[in-house]
């Protein structure tokens, strides 16, 4: 309702001045609730739907952690006796969403032996999650996409470097005399701490 | 007809809408310059097209992605060409989006009051890029499952809510079925539905401000859209195809790498080219800059970007938006320059990406060959083939003492000289008859690193074999093939059949008397003395997996074994891997029809 129109209502009938700003007021009182109510009403209908719709979209928030079991990924015999690191691949029983599946690839890990002692490596690179490889001659490790670089041990040998952290060592136990156990995990790239994904 | 259509029109109105489309008064006339955008609605809606079709037989699964992509491919009538125009059309956009951006910057419509504008295309731009990233992923092989990885991990770098960001992403802490659930439905239904709606309104805008006209077409007289500036379109819009399909007939197609595998390295991973500037970007970010170099500056720039409507109204703000923008895409180009020029000198990157081509086209192969991949998926089909794990256990297990055909099952060189046999060919005739020459046997091709070099079958054949007559030695080509035979290798079992005969007189001159392998080996019920390696079914899958699971046996090498490790005793490799290195030896894996090996 503009200014002028209450204007002119004032100059025509002026007896019912009064009445008409009422009923002006209470026709956009009653405007306003209708619509506070029609918003209402469709907020409302809406509700159940969206709510259902992000409560199941963030269901991945709310998901445990893969199991960090020790899994046997070798025998001590299979990793060479000089030091020099050796890939392994990790199986383990895991649950992909609906699909269960048994002893199948989760990752790999990169073995070092030091007499009896077991050193394991998780083969992603701790900068943007690469898979690490190791230099031709055996003598470091390095990944092929951002150049991070890595000693055997898997220090950051390079201060230019751009991982953030040395690679990930893995929990290994040697079992029965030569099971070679290791506690597989992933890690949040690109962070200087070590946090488990 | 007529009279249908006035009804049509007094129901709907539709004459007026069509009029208003196409009787868009164009300012100076109808102009080449003019076709950017159109060219650009062109190629969404081919994506459209395409993509709906490619969605009726893809499959978003972890076990079905690949799966459903390599039938596409292969065996879709038009797969091949319809998912090559969605790949093709897909690179060409973002060159467009380029010229377009460009085009818009230089000739200053970004300025008031075409803001709002500006701005929708730059958010158009950013959802066609999430469309190319998302894509990327869901044919789920090597390639794609990688150079993702790298993408969700720069969204976990995030502060705060990177590891939630990147869970929600990834549907949970690794990749998996929702992994590609979820990012096919970014691809397929929440992006595309975006892009529309910015479409119409990128359209509806345009309309409403008109073309920015050059001064050069102030003089000239007005035109409409239809027809002369519709056929400029359509002319582009041909020009586009044309080049998609060029792209697409000059490469084959869209490329298909091998299945994903988390366990395997793949270190010809790149994101496509035009986020390879990207990708060279981050190597220049030290560690605890990465954050800045992968979020921070992106967003820096993009927000300058959006501020240039604003910076355009200053005396020179139109100059430094033009300069700005070139320097961008300068850098851009450069750095992608760089990755190039990095990568093509990097021998490992090479020989990685000749091998991930090894690996996509064995994997195909194996799907048809076995008609139809098996319900394990793509993935387990190849972890069990001996062409493929073959080369890898040896490489990790048997070439640091043997060879294959010189190098180490994958083609590298180990630091040691060979210390054992080559073991290409092991079981062949020729490899025999390459045993059996007095010149070689001594050599590093068999036991020259070994001790056996002065063993009693090296003495054999450097002094007996050498003095043989030729009738000897004629009979010496017998006892090979009846010695070969035993192993009843796959490529070799029809030439035994046809020379059964020859063979049967082999086995005989094993005991006989010049040649006399009894004297020394077993041979079927023959033996005089047991001193080397029985030879009743030498060459054969059982009797080399027995090898290899303890060559310390008796009816092997005994106590004269050289180093040569008991692999299944010392549980070294497993039943399986085995089994995939014998059958590797033996050529005994699944053939495609054009395998020669």
């Amino acid at each position: 309702m503009s200014e002028d129109s209450l204007e002119g209502s004032r100059a025509e009938t002026e007896p019912t001045l009064s009445d008409g700003l009422d009923r002006v007021g209470e026709k956009e009182r009653r405007d306003f609730l209708v619509g506070i109510s029609a918003v209402a009403a469709g907020a409302l209908a809406m509700l159940a739907p969206i709510g259902a719709a992000v409560v199941s979209l963030l269901d991945p928030l709310r998901r445990e952690k893969l199991s960090s079991e020790m899994v046997l990924v070798a025998r001590t015999s299979a990793i060479p006796e000089d030091g020099s690191p050796r890939k392994f691949t990790v199986t383990a029983d895991r649950t992909d969403a609906w699909a269960a599946y048994d002893d199948s690839p989760v990752g790999a890990v990169y073995l070092r032996r030091s007499g009896d002692e077991v050193r394991a490596l998780n083969v992603v690179c701790p900068h943007a999650g690469c898979f690490v490889g190791v230099a031709k001659d055996n003598s470091r490790f390095s990944c092929p996409c951002h150049l991070s670089s890595f000693d055997l041990d898997g220090a950051v040998d390079d201060p230019t470097s751009p991982s953030p952290r040395d690679m990930d060592t893995l929990d290994v136990e040697v079992r029965n005399g030569d099971e070679v156990w290791v506690r597989f995990q992933n890690f949040l790239p690109g962070r200087a701490e070590k946090t488990p994904v | 007809m007529r009279g249908m259509l006035d009804w049509l029109d007094n129901r709907t109105g539709y004459r007026a809408l069509l009029q208003g489309v196409l009787y868009e008064r164009i300012p100076g006339g109808a102009r080449w310059r003019y076709i950017w955008g159109s060219t650009l609605v062109f190629a969404m809606v081919v994506q459209l097209i395409t993509g709906v079709v490619l969605w009726s037989a893809y499959s978003a699964n972890a076990q079905g992605a690949w799966e459903s992509v390599w039938f596409i491919q292969n065996q879709m009538t038009g797969g091949w060409l319809l998912r090559g125009i969605h790949h093709y059309m897909a690179q060409v956009t973002i060159v467009l989006l380029v010229l377009h951006l460009m085009q818009v910057l230089i000739d200053g419509a970004y300025r008031a009051p075409r803001e709002v504008n500006f701005w929708f295309g730059l958010i158009l731009l950013q959802l066609v890029l999430g469309l190319s990233l998302t894509g990327y992923l869901l044919p789920w092989d090597q390639k794609g499952y990688w150079a993702t990885k790298v993408a969700t991990s720069i969204a976990s770098m995030t502060p705060v809510v990177g590891p939630g960001l990147q869970k929600l992403l990834v549907g949970g802490s690794e990749y998996g079925h929702l992994t590609l659930t979820r990012f096919f439905v970014l691809h397929a239904g929440i992006l595309p539905a975006a892009v529309a709606l910015l479409i119409v309104g990128h359209i509806y805008l345009f309309r409403r401000h008109g073309v920015t006209t050059p001064k050069s077409a102030r003089e000239k007289p007005d035109g409409y859209f239809w027809p002369e500036q519709v056929l400029r379109d359509g002319v582009a819009s041909l020009i586009v195809m044309a080049t998609v399909l060029g792209l697409v007939l000059w490469s084959g197609g869209a490329h298909l790498g091998a299945p994903a595998d988390p366990a395997e390295p793949y270190a010809a991973a790149r994101p496509e080219w035009y986020f390879l500037f990207l990708f060279q970007w981050l190597k220049y970010f030290p560690a605890g800059w990465e954050v800045i170099g992968a979020q921070v500056i992106p967003g820096l720039v993009l927000a300058l970007v959006a501020a240039m409507p604003a910076i355009g109204g200053w005396k020179y703000g139109h100059r430094f938006n033009v300069g700005v923008a070139t320097a961008l895409l300068a850098g851009i180009v450069m750095l992608t320059w760089q990755a190039r020029v990095q990568d093509a000198a990097d021998p490992e990157f090479v020989a990685s990406q000749a091998e991930a081509e090894v690996l996509a086209e064995r994997s195909s192969e194996l799907a048809a060959a076995l008609s139809g991949i098996p319900v394990g998926g793509g993935l387990a089909m190849l972890r069990v083939d001996p062409l493929t794990q073959g080369p890898r256990i040896f490489e990790a297990n048997c070439a640091q003492c043997h060879r294959f055909q010189g190098h180490d099952g994958l083609g590298g060189q180990p630091a040691d000289p060979p210390s054992a046999s080559d073991l290409a060919g092991f079981g062949t005739r020729e490899w025999l008859t390459g045993l059996l020459d007095p010149d070689r046997v001594a050599t590093d091709e068999y036991f020259g690193g070994t001790e056996h070099v002065n063993g009693r079958m090296s003495r054999f054949v450097q002094r007996g074999v050498a003095r043989f007559s030729p009738e000897v030695r004629s009979n010496l080509e017998k006892v090979i093939m009846a010695l070969s035979a035993e192993g009843s290798l796959p490529l070799q079992v029809e030439q035994d059949a046809v020379q059964q005969a020859e063979i049967e007189e082999g086995r005989a001159l094993m005991s006989g008397e010049e040649i006399n392998c009894t004297r020394c080996h077993t041979f079927r019920d023959q033996t005089e003395g047991d001193v080397g390696p029985v030879l009743t079914g030498w060459g054969s899958r059982d009797w080399m997996l027995g090898m290899l699971h303890d060559p310390t046996e008796e009816r092997f090498y005994g106590e004269d074994n050289d180093r040569m490790p008991s692999f299944g005793v010392e549980k070294i490799l497993t039943e399986d891997e085995m089994g995939l290195v014998v059958d590797w030896l033996r050529r005994d894996w699944v053939r495609g029809d054009s395998q020669e090996h």
